[in-house]
């Protein structure tokens, strides 16, 4: 048996489980040849929120959280070799690597060598008419006044060129999320950039891990029917990957989950469109072949992957100012609940109605209907809907704040001019982001690599 | 053997994914046996009438035998998706359980 590379799968999102890193250290810590540790904490909008933290200020706009997802593990990975690759630099990739050197120095570690992998931002290099005119699925941003984020997914090259030059950590912004494990299987085993099977095989790898525990057990418990183990200490995943693609997922001993058949699939197929043509940077990714098979407990083989040559273009996400969110809530609960809660509901809509005429107000009632209804009104469709306890949710968007504050102080002025009992009002107004996907042709791509640090 | 009725919740497992206003529900089978029955009944038409408020423009179900699963595409439900939609879950994580509240007749 060859080399097996080894990558875990230590954060899905932003808001992800601090502690979770640990467990995949002391496992991996334990084991023979190349092995990394992946961070992905970076969803489409968490990148054009982190932008206007950095305008706000400039030595900001890496993840928040870069201390807490790193400190546990930093002096634990440079001791043992367990190579760091994330892309919590956000929209600050190379402030997030001065505060992992900051962090080594204030714990006395050795001076990490720190690579910093850019050139994903496109604002100035292409402007809001060429982002306008390479907009796919609408033509959001011919309106827009300002762009706020415009980032490509970069692929996995820089980052394998990253760990070439020796680098202890890679820090990104905005790359494919499975590049965070394709570009350390393309620097550990050294496949051609036209290696189509296995840089699907490392692309189908990076898409098991890039959700954390939504392999391992995590996102899947619906008792009895699908019970998890010691969901509280879940543990995150690790990819086993040979030389020709074959990976199989586990987990460390003695963590809570469970990696089979079922957990593994359900994440195989997540935010998947068509399984025969996964669009990423490096690869077109065909998962139709794809056998996924019980080896032992926690361990599954998946295998069967099979690439075609990359797109000719890259995704891009742009972000533009959405005005904002208000959303306000109240509750009606015992005997007739339901029928305040439709009162109520009644009242604030013709008040808003002729206070603002041009805004749109959705109504959930949380307790009957919070999440599966829809703009049009499901609530009020289901006039016989009862429940004793009834939270309704309001909510409005505008370009104008002072026009959503209508509908709030509409929602709050319930308290003594609407239905009997009404409490516990909450209001609040959310900046918004919106997004577009656009088109980029490669030529526009232009990753570069810089080392801080020990190898400065 | 007799027929009966469960709902798909008893006999499958689903999770939802998002990019802009397009969900993708995941539908595996706990039983590679109910894999035919399922493709048989849950078409996509079937998923996009239990979708029908959500005004679907387009649903696709992908089919895939070696993982005795199957996906399901629906174009334009998420109200936006997560920048713009009104709802809480603009994300449509929740979906997955519209899908399993679906009816399918297995043999049992």
């Amino acid at each position: 048996m060859g080399a097996v590379v080894r990558i875990g799968g230590a954060a899905g999102f932003a808001g992800d489980r601090t502690d979770a890193a640990r467990p995949l250290v002391e496992a991996l810590a334990r084991c023979d040849g190349p092995r990394f540790l992946m961070f992905e904490t970076l969803a489409e909008r968490t990148l054009a929120l982190s932008q206007l933290e950095r305008r706000r200020d400039p030595a900001r706009g890496y993840n928040p959280k870069l201390d807490r997802f790193i400190g546990p593990v930093l002096a634990d990975c440079l001791r043992h070799d367990v190579r760091i690759v994330g892309n919590f630099g956000a929209a600050n990739p190379r402030g997030a690597a001065e505060r992992i050197l900051a962090l080594a120095r204030e714990r006395g570690l050795r001076v990490p060598r720190v690579a910093v992998v850019e050139g994903d931002d496109l604002t100035g290099v292409l402007s809001a008419g060429e982002l306008a005119a390479r907009e796919i699925d609408g033509s959001m941003l011919r309106d827009a006044n300002e762009i706020v984020a415009a980032n490509l997914y970069l692929g996995a090259a820089p980052i394998a060129e990253a760990l070439g030059a020796g680098a202890d950590v890679v820090v990104t912004g905005r790359v494919a999320d499975s590049a965070l494990a394709l570009g350390p299987l393309m620097h550990a085993f050294g496949w051609r950039q036209d290696d189509w099977n296995r840089l699907a095989a490392g692309t189908l790898a990076g898409h098991l891990l890039e959700c954390g525990a939504q392999a391992t057990g995590g996102y899947f418990a619906d008792p009895p029917h699908k019970a998890v183990p010691g969901m509280a200490d879940i543990g995150y995943p690790i990819a086993e990957v040979d030389a020709d693609g074959c990976v199989t997922v586990t987990k460390p001993e003695g963590t809570g989950g469970r990696v089979d058949r079922l957990t593994v699939t359900e994440q195989l197929l997540y935010e998947i469109h068509d399984p025969a043509a996964y669009l990423a940077p490096d690869v077109t990714l065909d998962l139709t072949g794809v056998t996924v098979d019980e080896l032992a407990r926690d361990r599954v083989r998946v295998q069967g992957a099979r690439g075609r040559p990359a797109p000719e273009t890259l995704k891009a996400t742009v972000c533009v100012d959405g005005g904002v969110l208000g959303e306000a809530e109240i509750s009606y609960a015992g005997p007739n609940a339901a029928a305040r809660a439709r009162l109520a509901a009644e009242i604030v809509t013709e008040r808003v109605g002729r206070l603002a005429p041009g805004l749109a107000v959705r109504v959930d009632a949380i307790g009957i209907l919070s999440v599966l209804g829809d703009d049009a009104g499901a609530f009020a469709r289901r006039s016989n809907a009862e429940s004793d306890d009834v939270r309704l949710r309001f909510a409005a968007r505008s370009a104008d704040a002072a026009e959503a504050e209508i509908l709030l102080d509409e929602v709050e002025a319930l308290y003594c001019a609407g239905p009997a009992g009404g409490a516990g009002v909450r209001r609040r107004l959310t900046p918004r982001l919106a997004s577009a996907s656009c088109l980029i042709e490669r030529k526009y791509a232009a990753p570069r690599v810089t080392m801080l640090g020990g190898g400065a | 053997m007799s027929a009966r009725t469960v709902k798909l919740h008893e006999i499958a497992n689903a999770r939802s994914g998002d990019k802009g206003n397009r969900l993708n529900i995941a539908l595996v089978c706990r039983d590679p046996a109910h894999y035919s029955a399922i493709a048989r009944q849950v078409t996509a038409e079937a998923a996009g009438a239990a979708f029908a408020h959500r005004k679907p423009s387009r649903v696709v179900r992908y089919d895939l035998p070696k993982l005795a699963a199957f996906n399901f595409v629906l174009d334009d439900v998420l109200e936006g998706g997560v920048n713009a939609s009104l709802g809480l879950d603009g994300h449509g994580k929740s979906l997955s359980f519209l899908l399993l509240d679906l009816p399918v007749e297995i043999e049992s």
